[in-house]
C-alpha cells in the first residue's frame, strides 16, 4: 500500500485553514469581495500542489505498516483516550487530490458566476469556502472515528451555510435548516454507534480498529449494532433512502455550491466513511446486504424522480442521490474500491454538469428545462463539455462512469444479490434517459422563445467556461486512464455490453421521447399513470416528513402551550389573585382618619413598652 | 414632695392629652391635646433636672417650649389653610389618604 508524508498532508489541511481564519478575521479583506476571493483560490491552489506532492513522494510499504501518524489528545489512564492526526494513505490521497482540485475550480468558477453579488457577502462566500474545503479534508485524513466525527459535523455546518447563503430568500433558508435538521437525524445514530464502539474496543483509531477486525475480535454481541448505527451517520450524509430529501431541496444555494457538495464535499463523505470502515463494516455481513438493498433502492428511486423533474438542478441533485446509491450498493456488495472509483470519477463530472448547469441558468436565467433548448447551435462550447459528461454520467465507452459502473455492476452480481443488480441496472438505464432528456431539452430542440431574445452579446464569462472546459479534458483523461489500466474484475463478459445496452437503450428512449417527438411524453408518461403520479409527488416521502414533522411539532407545542397556559400561568395567576386579595384585605388598615394612626403609635409603644419590660426580667 | 409626685402629675397630664388627640374631632382640639402631651414631657424633664441638680433637663425644657410655639404656629396655619380648601377642621371628614 502507499502512504504520504503526514507534513504535507498537515499542509494541505493548514492551507485552506489559515485562508479562512485570515478572511474571516481581517475585515477589511472579507469586505473587499474579490481579493478574499484571490485569497481563498491561491491557497487551494498551493494546497492542490500539495496533495499532488503527497501523492507523487509517497513510498509504497507493506500492508501492516500504520499509515497514521498521530498525537495525543484526551489523556487517559494508561495512554490518550482519543488522537488527533493524520491517515495518509492511498485512500486520503485519491481525496485530497479530489477534494481540492474540486474546490479550486469551483472556487475560480464562482469569482465570474457570482460577479454580481456584493463585495461582503462575496468574502462570507469565500470563507466558508475554505472552511468547508478545510473540514473536508481534515474527514479524509482523519485516522480515528471521533476526529472524523468532529471534521464531520464542520462538513454539515459549512453545507448549511453556504445552502444559505442567499439567507434572506425564505425557500433557500429553510433548505438549508432542512438539510441540516435531516442530516443531524442520521448523525445521532452515527455519534452513538462511535462512543459504543469505544465502550466494545476502547479506541477510535482505525488503524487499531482494523488490526482488530482482522483477528475478529470485536465481533462481539451487539457488534452489529453498532456498525448500523455508524451506518446510520453515512445515509444522512450521502441522502441514501430514506434520509435523501435534503439533497434536491439544497439547490437553493448558488450553483457552484450545489456542484461542491455534490462532487467533492459533503455528500461524498458518507461514502468515504463507509469505504474508510470498510473492514468493520465485512464484520457483519447482514449489515452489508442492507447497505446494498438500501443503496440499490435509493438509486432506483432516485433516477424515476429525476425523470420527472423539469428544473434542471434538480434533475442533476437527483442523479447525485442515485448515484450515491450506485456507490453504497457497491460498498454494500463488498466492492468499496469500486464504490471508491465510482466517487472519484463521479466527483469530477458531476461538478462538470453542475457547473454546465450554472452556466447555462447563467445564459438563459432560468432553471426550467422546459424553457431552454437550441442551446447547442449557439453556445457549443458550453454543450461539448455538458454532453461529455452526460455521456460519462450515462456510462458511455470509454468515459469514466462506463467503467466505474461496470464494476459495480459486477461487484454485486458476484455477491449474488440479484435484486439489487436488477435495481441498479434499470437505475442506469433511466440515469442515461434522464440525463439524454435534459441534453435534448436544454441544448437540442427548438430555442424557446423566452431564451432566444435575451442573450445576445452575453458572453459566457472566462472562468466559467474555462473551469467547463478543464473538468471536461479531465473527465476524458480519467476515462481513458481507466480503459488503459484496464483491471477487469470477476465480471462475465457479457457486463461491459449490457451496461452499454442500458447507456445506448436510455438515451435511444430519450432521443426517441424528446428529439424526434416520435412518442408524445404526455402519452409515456399516462402510460406509466401511477408511477409518474408518485415520482412527482416525490414519492409522498417529502409530505410525509413535513407531516410527522409539523404533526410532531405542532403537538409538542401544543403541549408546551397547554403547560405554559395552565400550569406555569395558572400558578402565578394564583399567586397575583392572593396577593391582590391580601391587597385589599390590607388596605383598610389605611382608614386615612388622622386619628386611627395614632391610635396606632400608641398601641405600637404600649407593646413595645410592654415587651421591653418583659425582655427585661 | 418626692419625685413620684411629680411624674404622677405628668403622667396624668400626658394621658389626658392622648385622650384628647384620640377622642377630639375638631383640628384645633387636637392640636391642644398635642400640647398637653408636650408639657407633660416638659414636666417630667424639670422634675427630673430638679432632683438630679443638674441644668441640662432644665435647658431641654426650654427648647421643647420653643419648639412646641413653632409647632403650634405650624399647626394652626394648617389648619387654617385645611379650612379654606375644605371648609371644615373636623378630623372625621378629612380622610383622602384612605386606602
Amino acid at each position: 500500500m502507499r502512504i504520504g508524508s503526514p507534513a504535507l498532508a498537515l499542509l494541505v489541511l493548514a492551507l485552506p485553514f489559515a485562508s479562512f481564519v485570515l478572511i474571516a478575521l481581517v475585515r477589511p479583506l472579507r469586505r473587499a469581495g474579490r481579493a478574499a476571493g484571490f485569497v481563498s483560490i491561491g491557497c487551494m491552489a498551493a494546497a492542490l500542489a500539495a496533495s499532488f506532492a503527497v501523492w507523487t513522494r509517497g513510498m509504497i510499504v507493506d500492508g501492516g505498516h500504520n499509515p497514521s501518524r498521530t498525537w495525543g489528545w484526551l489523556p487517559g489512564d494508561g495512554g490518550p483516550m482519543a488522537t488527533v492526526g493524520v491517515m495518509v494513505d492511498g485512500l486520503s490521497m485519491m481525496m485530497l487530490m479530489l477534494v481540492t482540485l474540486v474546490s479550486l475550480l469551483v472556487q475560480l468558477y464562482s469569482l465570474d458566476y457570482l460577479h454580481d453579488e456584493p463585495p461582503p457577502s462575496l468574502g462570507r462566500y469565500y470563507a466558508y469556502h475554505s472552511l468547508f474545503a478545510f473540514s473536508m479534508l481534515g474527514l479524509v485524513l482523519s485516522p480515528g472515528f471521533l476526529q472524523m466525527f468532529m471534521f464531520w459535523e464542520l462538513v454539515g455546518l459549512c453545507s448549511y451555510l453556504l445552502i444559505g447563503f442567499w439567507y434572506d430568500k425564505p425557500s433557500a433558508a429553510r433548505a438549508a435548516v432542512k438539510a441540516f435538521w435531516i442530516t443531524k437525524l442520521g448523525d445521532l445514530g452515527f455519534v452513538a454507534g462511535i462512543v459504543m464502539l469505544w465502550v466494545q474496543t476502547g479506541t477510535f483509531d482505525f488503524f487499531e480498529l482494523f488490526q482488530m477486525a482482522n483477528s475478529g475480535a470485536p465481533a462481539a454481541a451487539g457488534f452489529s449494532v453498532i456498525m448500523f448505527l455508524i451506518y446510520l451517520g453515512a445515509v444522512g450524509k450521502s441522502a441514501q433512502f430514506p434520509l435523501h430529501v435534503w439533497l434536491p431541496d439544497a439547490m437553493e444555494g448558488p450553483t457552484p455550491v450545489s456542484a461542491l457538495i455534490h462532487a467533492a464535499t459533503m455528500v461524498t463523505a458518507g461514502v468515504f466513511m463507509v469505504t474508510r470502515a470498510f473492514p468493520l463494516f465485512a464484520l457483519v455481513p447482514d449489515l452489508l446486504t442492507l447497505i446494498a438493498y438500501v443503496g440499490a433502492f435509493t438509486a432506483l428511486l432516485a433516477a424515476t424522480m429525476a425523470c420527472v423533474e423539469s428544473d434542471i438542478k434538480r434533475v442533476l441533485a437527483y442523479s447525485t442521490v442515485s448515484q450515491l446509491g450506485f456507490m453504497m450498493a457497491a460498498a454494500g456488495a463488498g466492492v468499496p474500491e469500486a464504490s471508491f472509483r465510482h466517487l472519484i470519477a463521479h466527483g469530477v463530472f458531476k461538478a462538470l454538469l453542475f457547473l454546465g448547469a450554472g452556466v447555462v441558468i447563467h445564459l438563459v436565467h432560468t432553471n426550467d428545462m422546459w424553457r431552454m433548448g437550441g442551446l447547442f447551435r449557439r453556445f457549443p462550447w458550453v454543450g461539448a463539455p455538458f454532453l461529455i459528461a452526460t455521456l460519462a454520467l450515462a456510462g458511455v465507452w470509454p468515459l469514466p462512469g462506463f467503467f466505474t459502473k461496470e464494476a459495480i455492476l459486477a461487484g454485486v452480481l458476484a455477491e449474488g444479490l440479484t435484486v439489487p443488480f436488477a435495481m441498479l441496472a434499470l437505475g442506469a438505464f433511466l440515469t442515461a434517459f434522464y440525463m439524454a432528456r435534459a441534453v435534448f431539452l436544454v441544448f437540442f430542440g427548438h430555442p424557446h422563445a423566452a431564451a432566444a431574445h435575451d442573450d445576445h452579446g452575453h458572453p459566457v464569462p472566462f472562468l466559467m467556461d474555462a473551469v467547463c472546459r478543464a473538468l471536461a479534458v479531465l473527465t476524458v483523461a480519467l476515462g481513458l486512464s481507466h480503459a488503459l489500466s484496464a483491471h477487469h474484475d470477476a465480471a462475465p463478459g457479457w457486463l461491459p455490453w449490457f451496461s452499454l445496452a442500458l447507456a445506448f437503450g436510455g438515451i435511444a428512449l430519450a432521443w426517441a421521447v424528446y428529439q424526434r417527438r416520435a412518442v408524445d411524453p404526455a402519452r409515456l408518461s399516462a402510460a406509466l399513470g401511477p408511477l409518474d403520479f408518485m415520482a412527482r409527488r416525490r414519492y409522498g416521502l417529502d409530505a410525509l416528513y413535513a407531516g410527522v414533522y409539523r404533526g410532531l411539532l405542532l403537538g409538542f407545542s401544543r403541549l408546551v402551550g397547554w403547560i405554559d397556559r395552565y400550569l406555569v400561568d395558572g400558578l402565578l395567576n394564583v399567586f397575583s389573585a392572593w396577593t391582590l386579595r391580601a391587597g385589599d384585605a390590607a388596605r383598610m388598615v389605611q382608614t386615612g382618619q388622622p386619628q386611627d394612626y395614632v391610635y396606632g403609635v400608641t398601641v405600637g409603644v404600649l407593646v413595645l413598652m410592654i415587651c421591653a419590660q418583659w425582655l427585661w426580667q | 414632695m418626692p419625685l413620684r409626685a411629680y411624674l404622677l402629675l405628668a403622667a396624668v397630664v400626658f394621658a389626658l392629652g392622648l385622650y384628647g388627640v384620640l377622642t377630639r374631632r375638631n383640628g384645633v382640639g387636637i392640636l391642644l391635646g398635642i400640647e398637653l402631651m408636650l408639657n407633660a414631657v416638659n414636666i417630667n424633664l424639670v422634675a427630673f433636672s430638679r432632683f438630679h441638680g443638674d441644668v441640662a433637663g432644665m435647658l431641654f425644657a426650654l427648647f421643647t417650649i420653643a419648639i412646641t410655639v413653632a409647632e403650634v404656629a405650624v399647626g394652626l396655619a394648617i389648619i387654617i389653610v385645611i379650612f379654606r380648601v375644605r371648609k371644615t377642621i373636623e378630623a372625621d371628614h378629612l380622610d383622602l389618604l384612605r386606602g
